[in-house]
């Protein structure tokens, strides 16, 4: 795989941050019932962005959760060779707040389907909005983000990259192709 | 580290990160038992068949606890009501349980060997769930996953087991376990309980309860099996407790935070005393929770491997 295309830099990145934190609050019409959970692993550093962004916009605390989906899904042996299992930690009640689903990239829809299952066991939301960087097409599934980042349309061969800060040094977005 | 056992028979076999593997597997396994709904669906559509030939409560329901959190259908076959009666080979009764579509079998058995030599002529997972005096793989790693909860880490710890060291399969797992991954191990039993050879697995011996507890970060106090042995040579309850029971006076000579564990079910005023069983220092509960995590991972790993070596699936 080499690089084919920088979609988003560092800066590009924190606007999008920005705007979607606006938007949540904007149709959530405030912070009030709001909670977000990033789905593991960078949907859970994506969704703590947020959550500084929106505490810098309206001098509110958010609950923020990680949701790890390993557990849930139907097509484990297909996706790596060593499916590692790494911890959920939800330490607040979600039950009858507006609940924003976080994640990194958005492609066939399955893996949302998996945190939609697993988030429907620690209670119940009256809501649950969906939130991903980077909306790259091809669902396999009838789902579809509420805030998206960025729509990049991609081919099937293609993969996107999102690297963050956190777990790999640096904040971009990238297109990989074979 | 990819895990391709499609069985888990003791941790002789096991690499230092395969160990590993099943630890972390754990940790995050240990979260699911703290939720309301203690249900996770990764084994959805499995079974898993306990096949036990010799009496157990604990290690028994801390599997169908674990597997019945990973969704998976449990059978529990006792062989006291079972065709084993009838004289049916333990091959055979294998062979049986795969021809009804299982998936994973737990075994507990009274002859050392038995589930190696039951994985060999099975497609199915077998999980050893303790075999005569060879290994208790699960309770060892439950042991280790508490000792790393608790001190941080393993690789450096002084670890000391306690008591009928020679008919001990957790004894053995645990020191198979605990030197692989770096610990420092004692094993303490009067002299006619220590198997021949034992100082040859890297571990010292003593005789000396003193000397065991003096610089140990925990000690594994074993379940002396008064009702297997009524050979003359095996100590008398009373005489035991006297030379090798933990009490409040041999631990003072101890390290302050000592960790105390046992795996079940504990004779008190043999092994230990109740003040110490029930004391600050005891995990021995803490034991019995994390065993679940464990199970689930092992169960979890093993029928990962069946799919990804494509055996008993008609998919994929």
């Amino acid at each position: 795989m080499k690089e084919r295309a920088k979609v988003l830099d560092k800066e590009s990145l924190k606007r999008a941050i920005t705007r979607i934190s606006h938007e949540i609050l904007e149709k959530n019409k405030g912070a009030e019932k709001l909670c977000l959970v990033g789905i593991r692993n960078r949907g859970v550093y994506l969704a703590q962005r947020l959550v500084e962004s929106i505490k810098l916009i309206e001098n509110k605390e958010v609950n923020v959760g990680a949701l790890d989906i390993t557990l849930y899904r139907d097509d484990l042996t297909l996706v790596s060779a060593q499916p590692i299992v790494h911890k959920t930690e939800i330490n607040f009640d979600i039950t009858a707040t507006n609940l924003v689903l976080v994640d990194d990239v958005l492609y066939t829809g399955r893996t949302i389907r998996a945190a939609l299952d697993a988030l429907i066991d620690f209670g119940r939301p009256k809501i649950i909005q969906l939130a991903v960087l980077i909306d790259r097409g091809h669902r396999e599934l009838p789902i579809r983000p509420d805030f998206v980042g960025k729509n990049i349309p991609t081919a099937q061969q293609e993969s996107v990259e999102v690297r963050l800060e956190e777990v790999d040094g640096k904040d971009e977005v990238v297109i990989m192709e074979k | 580290m990819v895990w391709v056992r499609k069985d888990l028979l003791g941790l002789e076999e096991l690499s230092r990160e395969e160990i590993e593997l099943i630890l972390s597997t754990a940790e995050s396994f240990k979260e699911v038992s703290t939720r309301d709904i203690k249900k996770v669906p990764a084994l959805r559509g499995k079974t898993v068949v306990n096949l036990f030939y010799e009496p157990s409560t604990r290690t028994r329901v801390s599997f169908e606890v674990a597997a019945k959190r990973l969704s998976a259908d449990v059978i529990n076959i006792a062989t006291e009501t079972s065709s084993v009666k009838k004289g049916e080979t333990l091959i055979d009764t294998g062979k049986n349980i795969q021809a009804l579509k299982a998936d994973i079998i737990v075994m507990r058995h009274n002859y050392s060997g038995a589930a190696v030599m039951l994985a060999k002529h099975l497609e199915i997972s077998v999980v050893n769930a303790g075999d005569g005096w060879h290994e208790h793989p699960t309770q060892a790693l439950l042991d280790i996953f508490t000792l790393k909860e608790k001190l941080g880490k393993i690789a450096g710890a002084h670890v000391s087991i306690v008591g009928d060291i020679a008919h001990s399969r957790v004894a053995r797992s645990n020191v198979w376990g605990l030197t692989k991954l770096g610990a420092k191990v004692t094993v303490c039993a009067p002299q006619i309980l220590i198997p021949l050879a034992i100082q040859d697995l890297g571990v010292k011996v003593t005789s000396d309860i003193g000397e065991a507890l003096a610089d140990a970060d925990a000690v594994n106090v074993l379940r002396m099996q008064f009702e297997r042995d009524s050979s003359e040579a095996f100590p008398q309850q009373i005489e035991y407790f006297k030379n090798f029971g933990l009490t409040r006076e041999r631990l003072e000579k101890a390290k302050k935070n000592i960790i105390i564990m046992h795996p079940g079910p504990i004779n008190r005023g043999i092994e230990m005393s109740s003040e110490i069983a029930d004391g600050p220092q005891s995990v021995i509960l803490e034991q019995v929770t994390n065993g679940i995590a464990v199970r689930m991972a092992a169960l979890f790993l093993v029928a990962q491997a069946r799919e990804k070596l494509g055996v008993g699936s008609t998919k994929r």
